[in-house]
């Protein structure tokens, strides 16, 4: 009776997968409980009250709002915005830069195309640390100090402080007023384009709208010129050399790798697609992005996904040049707070979810340009 | 950086995974005698404090205070090994079992007490400062509006900066590093105005990095002065005492008017407190699971107290300190010995 059940394939299978299952989650009863009863055995507080209390803490530059009397919980929003930003503007930045050397690379002048192959092989086999402490390294030799600032312009000032430039604020109705603005043109974009009558109908009626509240809307806006003040500028806007580094590094960086799969996908698209493109009379141009480019994007996502998933990793790097994003603000966190395995799960969670939702979206992306086969 | 946070973090499974027995009371002197070496942390490189020297050979006053724990259990103060974190890696280092005792200039504070660390005897007295650049004009906190500060990450110093700006009213702008030598370059090259730690470690950069050390000033960030105490981890409390009446050896020595050179006399002395302190009359030691001579070998190996500070950090270091707070009480300081009886 054993024997005849153990010889069907699909009992045997399954039992396996029972154990594994059962094995599994026993490890993790006995890491949780091991960790539970070390914890208590050493005194440690676990548990995350500690989210709510005030901070103290200053954090150099952040996109949201912050203050050292706000929370922990906040401060770990102000890096997750940080990292969360740099890693999109350097993705942005190095899928075009990577783009663009890939071209050069291929194209047919050869001091071009060796001048950028020189380039990729340069910048590919240093460590991304080094160059990061190299640019910043740069940026905090070669500026002046503030007193000494450059002053190219009125208002924009170039010094060890960073860049200042002026800012214009448009009073307390500034954000109505560019969220209408941005309603206004996306309508504009519709009836521009081939919609549907009811799409037209409705964007007509946006349209009306909005104009009607810019009319009554009272803007008081406000330039801010950067100055002087004690040791410091004052005003303005800011770009700062940890920013500054931090960008420069991870763009530069990280598009030589996106320049490298983006040749890799355009070699792959055969040579009779560029014969055939000739033929039809199109340009180089027309041929390479309606013709060449779409079908090179069918290899290109998947090894893209990997390099927009490292760049996402390669952020916490950022600490090493004084850039605040959360791995900072997480160790700055567990050392005020001695809450190393609650902030340490936050971080692993956090970069867990963004580089999920970032596969998921370029698995979406590689579906839809996929070949589709009948 | 990523490693470092994913080798904290993997730190932290393995050492709660595997690192159960620590955690009994009395077995961090039973896993140290096992291993044959203390785990000690160090710093990642503070001349006077715990820096190695040309010749890889640690030195500096934390590092002599894990060399003196060394002389109590092996009576060999090389018995130690070194494991240089940064501010942000040390709690965690200890938490997990990685070292069996951290002195790295650790400021005493009631969240760190109450989370799983326990604080020894305090070995230096210090106040947190701002260092800058003379050609900048300032001398005191209140002339600071505006200024940029370099801070380190993982210290005390980043809540005091806030503190002081808030006090005064300086919108001061802090630029946060995790690696100290980033930091030093940082100020060094002019990205900020001021630098933040504690003062003695000020001077050993000014010492050790600066071009020329005149052209910078340091002074008192607050009137309040922190403890820099060596610290251990909670719910070991035969190795607390072992800690403790380590560095407390020192100070008492200095006390006593023993030093290294004399110390072998000394256990000719008559006085009771000295028969006592070197273990001539037995019973100190034992009590504390020690040789009865422990307090004599430490003197023996490193010096007092007194010695081990001009040595690292005062007259006969290039840093020149001032003993300060860090004198003996009697002589108006805040080193204050305990009773070995």
């Amino acid at each position: 009776m054993l024997s005849t059940l153990l010889d069907n394939r699909h009992v045997r299978s399954a039992a396996l997968q029972v154990l594994l299952l059962v094995g599994f989650a026993s490890l993790l009863y006995w890491l949780w409980s091991n960790t539970a009863e070390n914890l208590a055995a050493r005194g440690i507080q676990v548990g995350f009250e500690y989210l709510h209390r005030q901070a103290n803490f200053p954090i150099s530059e952040s996109v949201l709002p912050y203050d050292p009397s706000d929370s922990f919980g906040w401060a770990y929003l102000v890096g997750l915005t940080n990292t969360v930003t740099i890693s999109l503007l350097a993705i942005v930045a190095s899928t075009v830069f990577g783009l663009v050397i890939a071209l050069v690379r291929l194209a047919r002048n050869p001091l071009a195309s060796a001048m950028a192959t020189a380039f990729v092989g340069g910048v590919r086999n240093m460590p991304l640390i080094v160059q990061l402490l190299f640019w910043y390294a740069l940026a905090t030799t070669l500026l002046p100090a503030p007193r000494l600032a450059f002053n190219p312009l009125p208002g924009v000032y170039l010094s060890l402080r960073g860049l200042y430039i002026p800012s214009v604020s448009l009073g307390p109705n500034g954000v109505t007023f560019l969220m209408l603005a941005a309603a206004v043109a996306v309508s504009f974009w519709l009836f521009a384009r081939r919609v549907p009558l009811v799409a037209r109908r409705a964007s007509a009626g946006i349209a009306i709208v909005a104009a009607t509240i810019f009319a009554t809307t009272t803007l008081e806006p406000s330039v801010s010129l950067p100055a002087l003040k004690g040791l410091n500028f004052v005003g303005g806007l800011r770009l700062s050399p940890e920013f500054a580094a931090l960008m420069l590094g991870l763009i530069i960086y990280t598009s030589v790798f996106i320049s490298e799969v983006i040749r890799g996908g355009i070699e792959a698209v055969s040579r009779g697609q560029w014969e055939a493109g000739r033929a039809l009379g199109l340009s180089e141009r027309q041929t390479l992005f309606r013709i060449i480019i779409p079908q090179a994007l069918r290899v290109i996502i998947p090894p893209m996904t990997s390099q927009y998933l490292s760049t996402v990793k390669n952020t916490t790097l950022a600490l090493a040049v004084g850039y605040p994003e959360l791995g900072l603000v997480v160790g700055t966190v567990i050392n005020q707070t001695g809450q190393a395995i609650e902030s340490i799960a936050i971080l692993l969670s956090v970069f867990l979810t963004i580089s999920i939702a970032v596969s998921l979206f370029m698995n979406w992306y590689n579906a839809h340009v996929a070949l589709v086969t009948r | 950086m990523t490693s470092k946070l994913l080798g904290m973090c993997a730190a932290l499974s393995f050492g709660l995974a595997a690192g159960s027995a620590p955690a009994l009371a009395g077995a961090t002197l039973d896993a140290v005698k096992a291993r044959g070496f203390l785990n000690c942390a160090a710093s990642q490189g503070t001349v006077g404090f715990g820096a190695p020297d040309e010749k890889g050979y640690w030195r500096g006053l934390d590092v002599e205070t894990c060399r003196a724990v060394a002389v109590a259990v092996f009576n060999d103060k090389d018995k130690v090994e070194f494991v240089p974190l940064s501010g942000q890696q040390r709690v965690p280092a200890l938490q997990t079992g990685e070292i069996d005792i951290l002195p790295r200039t650790f400021t005493w504070t009631l969240r760190r007490d109450a989370n799983g660390l326990n604080f020894t005897t305090p070995n230096y007295y210090e106040f947190t400062g701002f260092m800058m650049p003379k050609a900048l004009g300032v001398t005191k906190v209140e002339e600071m509006e505006g200024a940029s500060v370099c801070v380190q990450t993982g210290s005390t110093t980043e809540v005091v900066a806030n503190d002081v700006s808030k006090e005064h009213n300086l919108g001061l702008t802090p630029v946060v590093f995790e690696n100290s030598s980033a930091l030093s370059q940082a100020f060094f090259s002019g990205r900020c105005d001021a630098l933040i730690t504690d003062a003695a470690a000020l001077a050993s950069l000014r010492a050790t990095k600066a071009e020329n050390a005149d052209d910078y000033v340091i002074f008192p960030a607050t009137k309040f002065m922190d403890a820099l105490t060596p610290a251990v981890r909670h719910g070991d409390d035969q190795w607390l005492d072992i800690v403790n009446w380590s560095i407390q050896a020192l100070i008492a020595g200095e006390q006593l008017g023993i030093t290294q050179a004399n110390v072998a006399d000394m256990e000719k002395s008559e006085d009771p407190r000295v028969k006592r302190f070197l273990g001539v009359e037995p019973g100190n030691g034992a009590a504390i699971g020690l040789d009865e001579k422990f307090a004599a070998n430490i003197i023996a190996k490193l010096g007092n107290y007194g010695e081990m500070f001009d040595r690292n950090l005062g007259k006969d270091s290039p840093l020149k300190l001032e003993r300060g707070a860090n004198r003996l009480f009697s002589n108006g300081g805040l080193m204050f010995p305990l009773a070995f009886q």
